[in-house]
């Protein structure tokens, strides 16, 4: 489903990612933890190419990207790779000007050219689903940060994606109003919806992940079932990482 | 005597009331609102132009406004109009004046329209590209109506100065209301009753104007915390 090779990125001359190689399997969920800095986020942007890797080859469902020519995407080369993906940001992002319905629909209607009418009934599913079926016609100002959430990943979902990416997406809320949240894309996960998570919620990545990638210093120093990574894992870095996020 | 001045003075004024209206409607107001449509047009076409990846193009917006920042509204409209017909190339007043003011408002009002699509955050630009969007139609449908929002009172305060500064166009023999007074006072010999009866014009326009742009920043307004 998702498969990523040996991919590299770098800001100057700070390399953030240093040869990722991964492998999603459709239906699973993946979450990635990691200390700041340590290159997650910007793995996570470069999957719906918000970022464009130098080197490496990321391929999705049945597009496939190599990053080592020198000529730069095309806008219809990136455009057609991304419509595979929908993103939850860590501050939502939701559009201002337009209510929680038109925000869920602007995609559909504006990039996928769906009839008016289909995408609307298709984002009151969506919000019913994220438990926001009385707050469509509210613009994202008159939410709370964690409805603006949901509002969000109602949005993603919108393009039917093959894959949701999710950057942080509870860290700008309210402890309370984290729950909600979770809640929601633990549904998602088990109605097996593929995903790649983003996260410092051990709890999330314990009991909703299928795999968990922990990241240091732009590459991947741990992976698999959480059993392996949480459970007697003797990886020093891992250790020193857990015991700063869950407190000794 | 005193009985008489005042008489002469309202008849003056209720005489030339009407002319000084007449020339407000038929120049003062077609003046401002065509050079502001197309210098609107040309600010937001210099503006993409400033953020614009492409160097050429920077460089010649950034010329632009230099040359009409840098000199007065005044001396751009007399080169147009008394200095070109020296190259040959002969203007009528009124498009003279247009493309003057438009020339004016164009550079002003680029650097408005540059700051408020500046203004929205890069997180709106990244949610639309998440969900499909290309550069342009995120443009189109997410930033711009935001940055006209953001850019709706510094535009109607260049509007409102744009009304007035069309008394200029009277220095290039325009008769706009301006010029219309100058008239007029030169035969009736009452300067000061009926400058400030066309400065009366000027603020009727503007107050019905600025009426109007409240109306329009309300119209934008959803979707604000207020």
């Amino acid at each position: 489903m998702i498969s990523v090779e040996k991919v590299s990125k770098r800001f100057g001359e700070v390399e953030v990612l240093r040869g990722i190689d991964l492998s999603i399997v459709k239906g699973k969920t993946a979450v990635i933890i990691g200390p700041s800095g340590s290159g997650k986020t910007t793995f996570l942007r470069c999957l719906n190419l918000l970022e464009t890797p130098e080197s490496g080859r990321i391929t999705l469902g049945d597009k496939s990207i190599d990053f080592s020519g020198k000529t730069k995407l095309s806008s219809s080369t990136i455009t057609s790779f991304r419509q595979q993906t929908g993103m939850v940001f860590q501050n939502y992002n939701l559009f201002p000007h337009l209510t929680a319905i038109e925000n869920v629909m602007e995609g559909q209607v504006h990039v996928l050219k769906r009839e008016k009418i289909a995408a609307r009934e298709k984002a009151l599913t969506l919000l019913d689903r994220v438990g926001l079926r009385d707050k469509a016609n509210m613009y994202p100002h008159q939410l709370s940060g964690g409805q603006q959430q949901r509002v969000g990943i109602a949005r993603a979902m919108g393009l039917d994606p093959a894959v949701l990416l999710f950057d942080e997406p509870t860290s700008a809320l309210d402890p309370e109003l984290v729950g909600e949240v979770l809640k929601v894309m633990k549904d998602l996960a088990e109605e097996g919806m593929t995903m790649v998570v983003v996260t410092h919620e051990m709890s999330f990545a314990k009991n909703v992940a299928d795999h968990v990638i922990f990241m240091d210093q732009g590459v991947i120093v741990e992976k698999g079932t959480p059993e392996e990574v949480f459970t007697n894992n003797e990886n020093p870095r891992l250790v020193q990482f857990l015991n700063k996020v869950i407190g000794r | 005597m005193a009985d008489d001045r005042l008489h002469r003075i309202m008849g003056i004024l209720s005489d030339s009331f009407f002319p000084l209206l007449k020339a407000g409607l038929y120049f003062t107001i077609p003046l401002t609102l065509i050079s502001f449509a197309l210098g609107i047009i040309l600010a937001f076409l210099t503006a993409l132009a400033r953020l614009s990846s492409i160097k050429q193009l920077n460089a010649i917006a950034r010329f632009y406004l230099w040359i009409f920042r840098g000199t007065p509204l005044l001396v751009q409209l007399f080169i147009l109009f008394y200095g070109f017909p020296s190259m040959g190339i002969t203007l009528n007043p009124f498009p003279a004046a247009v493309i003057g003011f438009t020339l004016n408002v164009g550079a002003y009002s680029s650097e408005i329209i540059r700051a408020a699509i500046q203004s929205i955050p890069k997180g709106q630009w990244e949610a639309a590209f998440s969900i499909g969007m290309t550069k342009s139609k995120a443009m189109r449908r997410i930033i711009l109506p935001q940055a006209i929002r953001v850019s709706l009172p510094p535009l109607g305060n260049s509007f409102i100065s744009l009304v007035k500064d069309t008394s200029l166009a009277a220095t290039i023999t325009v008769t706009e209301m301006f010029q219309k007074g100058q008239q007029i006072a030169s035969v009736t010999y009452e300067p000061l009753w009926l400058y400030i009866e066309v400065a009366f014009i000027y603020l009727i326009f503007c107050t019905f104007l600025s009426n109007l742009q409240s109306k329009l920043e309300r119209r934008y307004e959803k979707g604000v915390a207020r």
